[in-house]
């Protein structure tokens, strides 16, 4: 069996470093590496001889407000580092996943109080009343909870509530 | 097929925009908050869609178009949306039911609409049909409540009917770029969605206890055009700022 090691120059670990310090301005305890939302990242050399990050995003919903600022904040920090010239690009295909969300991230969210994405993929269908997920408040950690609307304060999230604490919450939805 | 494809993707932006702005006409008028914040969340999803198909069909027509442009600059005769999109909201049970007949409608298009040989189509749809599964889920499940719900709110639900039943039809009546996509395996086939439309309707209208209309009459012409008077006030609120004030930006 060969095992591909995949090298990423130290050039391009620099950049990988600058991502893991912009944050999500909705959820600002995740980073956007957190998030599972930077595709990639590539370096293009200039005629003289300096470096051109070229950074592919995706969103999360079609229509995120944070996308832009996330562009902003990830050309703000690459500025701040240097950088002269930049590209931020946005890809839809392969469409996010809370799938991507790193297990950091998911840990970060539950100490923030808001209850991450289920570990296993919840199908996702357009079927009436069907049953709920089980969704664990990340107040008490109890699991007698109960949706209060699919549709949250974000796109991204869902509004529940708990019937021990009675703390309302919000969960982090599979996408 | 250029010309075609500008079409058919305005037309789907149109759709989107349109439906977006109408729900967005909720914010702060719900009839309860989690309901004002669901229904202004799906508006927010439709804009990015609109935004992301607006887009496309910018790069497509050159010239200096930006989506803007497309939004903010095109006249009633330009625009490709179905009527039911720009209909008034009436009463919260006429909106979820338009909102459940367009969901269903939208979810059977992006599921075909994600094969389209065309790939930036084909992203577009896949990364809308994720919210578009939960608008149907939602709007389904209001449509079943009303229904089956009290005397009141079943009535309510039954003039709702008999106010849209009219331009469900238009839907499935193929403009010609639909055709012309159809053909070049880029666009979805409208017959194939009518029956899988006809089917989950016919299913949740069951468990809402209310019939089919019978009447198959379809009111048409927005996706070439021809719109209702409703269309122009919406333009009117939505065009105002950049129609007085030229590239004006914030």
């Amino acid at each position: 069996m060969t095992i591909a090691i995949q090298h990423i120059s130290p050039e391009e670990k620099e950049i990988w470093n600058l991502l893991e310090t912009v944050t999500d301005p909705e959820v600002p305890v995740l980073t956007i590496l957190d998030l599972g939302i930077v595709r990639s990242v590539e370096l293009a050399q200039l005629d003289n001889h300096q470096l051109k990050p070229i950074i592919t995003i995706t969103p999360t919903y079609s229509g995120c407000p944070a996308m832009d600022v996330i562009s902003m904040n990830i050309r703000m920090a690459l500025l701040q580092a240097g950088y002269q010239q930049m590209e931020i690009k946005q890809a839809l295909s392969p469409a996010w996943t809370t799938d991507w969300m790193s297990e950091e991230g998911k840990n970060k969210l539950k100490a923030y109080g808001i209850a991450p994405p289920q570990y296993k993929q919840a199908v996702c269908t357009p079927e009436a009343f069907q049953d709920e997920e089980a969704i664990q408040c990340p107040q008490c950690n109890s699991w007698n909870t109960a949706l209060v609307s699919q549709f949250g304060s974000t796109a991204c999230k869902a509004l529940y509530k708990c019937n021990d604490c009675k703390e309302p919450f919000d969960y982090f939805k599979c996408h | 097929m250029n010309q075609s494809l500008i079409d058919y993707t305005l037309h789907l932006a149109d759709n989107a925009l349109i439906i977006g702005h109408r729900n967005s006409e909720w914010c702060g008028h719900g009839p309860v908050l989690e309901q004002d914040i669901a229904i202004s969340n799906i508006a927010l999803d439709f804009i990015g869609q609109a935004r992301n198909f607006y887009q496309y069909a910018s790069e497509l027509s050159g010239n200096n178009t930006t989506e803007d442009s497309l939004a903010f600059l095109r006249d009633v005769s330009e625009f490709k949306n179905v009527l039911i999109t720009e209909l008034p909201n009436g009463d919260w049970a006429q909106t979820t039911l338009r909102q459940f007949l367009f969901s269903t409608y939208q979810y059977y298009f992006y599921q075909q609409l994600q094969n389209s040989t065309d790939t930036r189509l084909a992203a577009i749809a896949a990364k809308s049909l994720k919210e578009v599964t939960y608008h149907l889920r939602w709007s389904s499940e209001w449509v079943i409540r009303l229904g089956d719900g009290t005397e009141e709110s079943k009535q309510r639900l039954l003039t709702a009917v008999d106010e849209l039943w009219n331009f469900t039809g238009e839907l499935f009546l193929p403009a010609g770029y639909e055709t012309a996509l159809l053909q070049e395996n880029m666009g979805v086939d409208l017959s194939i969605i009518r029956q899988q439309w006809n089917q989950k309707v016919q299913e949740v209208f069951a468990e809402a206890t209310i019939q089919i209309p019978e009447k198959s009459w379809a009111q048409q012409g927005g996706k070439t055009g021809i719109h209702t008077e409703h269309l122009g006030y919406i333009l009117a609120e939505m065009q105002f700022l950049q129609r007085a004030y030229p590239g004006a930006e914030w």
